[in-house]
Order: structure tokens, then sequence, then C-alpha cells
């Protein structure tokens, strides 16, 4: 927007708002307010001065005061910040960045942590029960490798040759079986 | 008579699912993080295209016969680093345990770059980002004064990440966020390595692929940013004076021995777990072109990147004249521009000399911020993340490039724990019964206890020590034993024959005349000139001091001799340990010779084992 009689008629206002509600007496008034040097840069000198007492101007540290405490509702006024409306000699005071009460960082490594720890836990417990598997299987193997041996040795199964108590020449036995016939 | 199935680790020895997750393996190893902040550094210092010559001899002469070397010894011995040199003869078991060391040492600092990683990722996931704004100081008047005198960045990194002590004397205390994240490291490493290629074989996958994934995002958003074209013209365009300067030949040989990874062991043991007949040759070609290749691809988002933020600053210097001079002169807003600047101070400087003198204008030139180059942890971690904050959608940028640069050190972290694990798998360490899942948790929980000591206040002046000394001349050293010791002790008849009987093919002249004497000769002149380099001036460390003078500018300090007999001993350690295994086994012989049952070992060749 442009700078003009209005905009600075909006300035003086918001001025004299701010001495207002810094120093509580509803005595300033828009003329109080004087502007000088106004350049097409838009910067200009001010003053504010106090019909009460005779035409003298307020000190520029109450001045400075109150337009510190009311900076935000002249910037919006005029939808600028505090880096685009430039009062010299009023250093801002600059709001700290919110800070959440648990640091994000910490949520997001939890989260990390969480995943990592699961994947071990889970691979670990897979080997195991693999190393589980794999003896059982061996043994069973093994079982199986011996009964494989033992029938193959003797040409004949030999089962039942196990469980008797007696000594019986199984090649005996075996030829009996195949001889008789009758 | 059925058969009992044979189960895939009767003969010992864990296999690769497919050649594919081999040669990924391996391309990851080889493809870390120095592909991205240390090449394009080189290249830019160096007379930029010019710098791909003496890079393209290099490999040629040095980094592809290297490799093949220690990829063919792997499949052939079928043993790890350790196991490996002490078949091809006990007096040189010493080379494998000195690779064996180096790895452990390099695994020890790599791992805490990566918990630095890590924490710059977690903190990705903020609005605003927080390396992009100073914290305010106490009376909320202003900004951290440390903060203040340099950026945002460089307070981010130095104050809230490391904390950094101003002298490397001074240990400063535990950081509980590094070792948080240390930790979270150690256990992801431990999660990949839990059963050694099994596992990283799978892992594989995801860290070794995503990486090209991220630098073609990279690529695509950074061609687009203004000022990415400058950058990389900058980067590319050659200087050829610059190769008369040994310095450059030097930087070449030594970038490309270090970027692929040779003599730590980690290639052999990768190979160790092939077929025999697996064309190791090709492979080794294959890897080579591959991690050079993508440094170059790297190079070009790096540099966009760099040339968009030299740009910006570039912009910002002028804006900041530009306000000035309106202030001073009460123009109206918007009549300088960045265009006519020129234009207007040259006009202004005619008619007002004193008034533009009493401004103090700073001069803004585009080719002084190019020039500003970084390599290592400064351009990941200062100059990339301010770029990134200028970027539109900064976090998402932010998760990329971190989650890349985890990608990258993880991979390269496989290579160097599968060289800690496989020889002392071969050693027996632990009974056969007893799982892997021990030995690598054992492993894993030592070095995370050691690398407690990175994450104290002057942890990063360690970290560049151990870069400096434990990963360089030693590796220089192994990798000239391990070619001379094939090629003049194993003899080089003996080894192509081989290598022919694992490829199928004889081999080439090109391989003979390399391993025979280039390759040797090269690492010969490397060594004496690195050494000689790093001689030359006293070693020193740029130390971060908010107190001294020059500050934002590091201070310059000289290592006190404690620090220097610590450096010493970390270069000596892994080579010492060639000549010291040679002298026991000499001395083993002598006392052996006397004993009259011996009998010497039989005389190993790969083709008995293929049968």
């Amino acid at each position: 927007y442009a700078w003009d009689a209005n905009e600075e008629y909006l300035f003086k206002a918001m001025v004299a708002f701010a001495m207002r509600r810094y120093s509580s007496k509803s005595t300033t008034q828009i003329s109080n307010v004087l502007l000088c040097n106004v350049t097409d840069r838009v910067s200009f000198w001010f003053v504010v001065t106090d019909s009460s007492k005779n035409v003298t101007t307020v000190p520029g540290s109450e001045v400075e005061a109150a337009i510190r405490m009311n900076r935000n509702r002249i910037n919006s006024a005029f939808l600028l910040s505090d880096k685009t409306l430039q009062f010299l000699k009023i250093t801002s005071t600059l709001s700290p960045p919110v800070e959440p009460s648990t640091p994000v960082w910490l949520i997001v490594f939890g989260v990390v942590l969480c995943l990592i720890v699961a994947g071990i836990v889970f691979l670990i417990v897979s080997g195991i029960q693999k190393h589980k598997k794999q003896n059982k299987e061996s043994t069973e193997r093994e079982n199986l490798e011996e009964k494989v041996e033992v029938t193959l040795e003797n040409g004949i199964p030999c089962e039942a040759l196990d469980l008797k108590a007696g000594h019986i020449n199984g090649v005996f036995a075996a030829d009996d079986e195949r001889f008789t016939s009758l | 008579v059925s058969a009992t199935p044979e189960i895939p680790k009767e003969d010992g020895r864990p296999k690769w699912d497919n050649k594919f997750q081999y040669i990924l393996s391996c391309i990851g190893f080889a493809v870390g993080l120095g592909n991205v902040w240390r090449f394009p550094y080189l290249c830019q210092i160096h007379g930029g295209g010019a710098f791909l010559i003496p890079y393209f001899i290099a490999l040629l002469f040095e980094g592809i016969p290297l490799l093949h070397l220690e990829l063919a010894l792997g499949q052939c011995l079928k043993k790890g680093s350790i196991g490996a040199w002490n078949t091809i003869s006990p007096y040189l078991g010493g080379v494998g345990v000195g690779s064996w060391v180096v790895s452990i040492l390099v695994s020890l600092y790599y791992n805490t770059v990566l918990t630095w990683v890590m924490w710059y990722l977690i903190n990705s996931f903020q609005e605003p980002l927080p390396w992009s704004v100073c914290p305010l100081n106490e009376n909320r008047t202003g900004f951290n004064e440390e903060c203040y005198e340099s950026t945002a960045v460089n307070y981010f990194w130095y104050r809230k990440t490391l904390n950094i002590t101003p002298d490397i004397a001074e240990s400063g205390t535990l950081q509980w966020w590094l070792i948080l994240c240390l930790a979270a490291c150690w256990a992801i490493v431990y999660l990949c390595t839990i059963r050694g290629i099994e596992t990283t074989g799978k892992a594989i996958y995801v860290t070794a692929i995503f990486p090209y994934l991220v630098l073609t995002i990279f690529l695509i958003q950074g061609l687009t940013l203004p000022g990415a074209t400058d950058g990389l013209i900058y980067l590319f365009t050659p200087n050829l004076n610059t190769l008369k300067n040994p310095r450059v030949w030097l930087d070449a040989a030594t970038q490309i021995f270090f970027s692929l990874s040779l003599a730590f062991g980690g290639l052999i043991a990768f190979a160790s777990y092939n077929p025999s007949k697996n064309d190791c040759e090709k492979d080794a070609v294959t890897v080579a072109i591959v991690n050079s290749m993508t440094s170059l691809y790297a190079s070009i988002p790096v540099f966009s990147v760099l040339g968009f933020k030299a740009t910006t600053a570039y912009w910002d210097c002028l804006d900041r004249n530009i306000i000035n001079v309106i202030n001073e002169f009460d123009l109206p807003e918007e009549s300088i521009m960045r265009q006519n600047y020129t234009s207007w101070i040259s006009f202004l400087n005619s008619s007002y000399p004193e008034k533009i003198a009493g401004l103090k204008l700073k001069s803004c030139d585009l080719q002084e911020f190019l020039d500003q180059s970084v390599s290592g942890t400064g351009l990941a971690f200062i100059v990339f993340t301010q770029a990134i904050i200028l970027m539109p959608g900064s976090q998402a940028w932010a998760i990329l490039f971190f989650i890349m640069l985890f990608c990258l050190g993880l991979s390269s972290m496989f290579g160097n724990i599968e060289g800690v694990f496989t020889p002392l798998l071969e050693l027996q360490i632990i009974s056969k019964s007893a799982p892997k899942e021990i030995l690598s948790g054992v492993i894993c929980l030592i070095s995370f206890l050691i690398a407690l000591c990175f994450t104290l206040g002057s942890g990063s002046y360690w970290i560049d020590i151990f870069d400096r000394y434990a990963g360089s001349v030693p590796l220089l050293v192994i990798a000239f034993f391990e070619v001379i010791g094939v090629v003049y002790i194993y003899k080089i008849k003996r080894f192509s024959k081989d290598v022919e009987s694992m490829t199928g093919r004889k081999l080439n002249l090109y391989w003979q005349i390399t391993w025979r004497f280039i390759s040797p000769l090269l690492l010969l002149i490397v060594f004496m000139a690195f050494v000689t380099l790093q001689m030359q001036k006293p070693p020193s460390y740029p130390a971060w001091n908010p107190k001294y003078e020059g500050f934002p500018m590091k201070e310059e300090k000289v290592y006190p001799p404690w620090v220097q007999a610590i450096c010493v001993l970390l270069a000596a350690l892994p080579c010492v340990c060639v000549p010291l295994v040679a002298i026991f086994q000499l001395l083993k012989k002598k006392h052996r010779s006397k004993d009259p049952s011996f009998v010497p070992p039989e005389v190993f060749s790969c083709q008995g084992a293929n049968s």
C-alpha cells in the first residue's frame, strides 16, 4: 500500500493509543503527535507533546517504553513486522521459540530404538528356534542313519532282532524264511 | 542308500544368496561417505575437470589391480584376512593381522561419525530446523553470543552436537545425547551383522541402493535451484595447470586407494564366501568403475547445492549493502535492485565518496563465496545443512540427506565389521556350537564401550586423529606387502594358475604388468610422498575456541607431545604387526626344526580346493 496522509493519520493514532495505554491517562490526542522530515523512503521523526504541561515534549524514554509495550499492535495495524517497521533505538524483545515439554528428537529416538530392539529380539529368537530345530533334525537323522545302517549291514530287516532277549543268528533265520515255502 | 541332505553350512562357511548380493556388498563397502564429501572437494581444489585425469590414471594402475588381487585372494583361499595370509605364507600372517587391527580401529571411529549423522537425522523432524535459528541469550534481548558471532549452523554443530572443548587436552564430559545415539548406531550395526553375511546380505539391498535414489532426487532438485549452474561450471571447469603440482597426483592416488576400501581385509572376507568358479576379474572391474562413477555422480548434486548456497550468500551480501545505502541516502524502496547495484554504487561513489566510504560496505564477490571449499564433516554438517534451510520443504530434504549419509556409512561399516568378524570366526575364539550371534554381540558391545571416548567434548579432535593416522599410512603399508607377498612370495605363476582356474581365462598382460611392477612401485612412491608431506608440517589441528580473537575462525593449535605419541602409535601398530609376526614365525621355525617329528605343512594350491 502507498504511504499517504491517511497512513500518517493512522500512525499518529497508534502512537497516541500507545501513550494512553502506557500512562493510562486519556489526555493524549492525535494532535499531540507530530511528524517531521517525512521522506520517500518512508522514514520520519516524530515527537509526542504533552498538552497539559504547556506544549513540552514527552521524554523519549517514556515514548520508547510505550511503543515497546504495544509493538505488536502497532505492527499489525500496518500489516508489518519487527523487521519491516523499524523504530531506531528500540530493540525488540525477541520471543523465545516454542519448546515442547519433551524435545522432539527424544520421541523420534525412542521410536527408532524400539524398532531396532524389536528387530534384534526377533532375529535372536528366530536364531535360537532354528538352532533347536537343527539339533532336533540332526538327532533324528542320526537315529535314522543307525537304523538304515543296521538294515543294510545284514541285508534283512532286523528290528525284531533288537527287541528279543535271546541271541539269534539273523542270517540263519533269514535263510530259513527263504527256504521255507512249503 | 538314502543320501543325507546337505546343510549349506556343513563345510563351515555360509554363502551369498546370489551374486548380486556379493557385488552389492562390495560396492556398498567401497562407496562410502568419502565419495560424497571428499571427492567433490578434491575436484574443486585441484582444477575441476582436470583432476579426473590423474584420478583415472590412478584407478587404472593402482585401484583396479589391487582390488582384483584382494578379491581373487579371498575367493581362492576361502578364508578371512588372517587365515588367508597365514595360508599364503606363515611369515606373511602379519599382513592379515595388520588388516584386522586397522579394521578394528576404523570401525571404532567410523560409527561415531554415523552417530553424528543419526543425531542430525532425528533432529530433522522439527519445525523450524534446530540449526536454522540461534537460541536467545539470558535476558532475551538478543541472540546467544557464540551463535551470533558465528552462524546458527556452526553453533548447532559445535555446541549443541559436539559440545566441543577448545583444546584436545581438555576432555570435557560425556555428552549423554551422543551416547544414546552411539548406542542406537551400534545396535543397528549389531542388528544387521548379527549372523554375518546372512543378515548383511539382506540389509545391503536397502543400504546400498537407497543412496542412489536420494542422490538422483537431490540431482533433480539441485539442478532446479538458482545458482546451481554457477556451482557446476566452477566445479568442472578444467584448469590443466594444476596438473603440474605433484600434490594433485598424490591426492588422486590416495583418494582412489582409500575410496576403494583396500587393505581392510573386508573385501577378502566378502570374496571368501563366493563359489570358486566366479569371475573375480569382472567383479573387480565392475566394483571399481561403479565406485568412481558414483563419486562423479555424487559431485553433481553436491556442487549444485554449493553453487546455490554461494549464490544465496552473495545475494544476502548485496541485499545488506543495498539496505545500508538506501537507509543512508533515504532513497525510496526498491530503487536499487541487485541488477543495478553496481551502477548505483559507482554513481553514488562519484557523487558522495565520503558517505560511501563511511558505510564500510562489504565487497560481495560470487567467486569468493564459491571458493569457500569444505570437505568432510564440515561439508555435510555445516555447509549442506545451511543450504537445506534455504530450500523449500527443508525437513524433507534434511531427512533424505541424512538417511542417505547413514546408509552410505552403514554399508561401509558392514565391510569393516566383516573384516573383524570373519577372521575371529576362523580362529575359533568361541566354540563351534556357540551361535555366531554371541560373537557379533561381543564385538559390537566392546566397540561401543571403547567408542564412548569419542563422545567426550574433545571427541571430534580424536576422530580426526584416527582418520588421519590410523586410516591412512597403515593401509598403504599393508597393501604394499599384499602385492609383494602375492607376486614374489606366493609367486605370480602360481597365482595366475589359480585365477585362471577360477575365471576360466588366462591372466591378461595388463594384470601381469600392474601386479608385478606398476602397483608396488606406485604404492611405494605414494607412501614416501605421503609420509614426507605429513612430516613437513608440524601436526596441528583447527580448534573451535569461542575465546579466540579471530573467532569465528578456527584456532590452529599444535598437538601436545603425548597426543603426538598416540598418533605415531596408531599409525605404527598395524604396520608393526607385519615384521613382528614374521619374526615370531621365524623363531617358531627355528625351535621346531630342532624337533625331528615335525612334518612340514602341505603346499597349498587353489585348484586343490576346487575339487
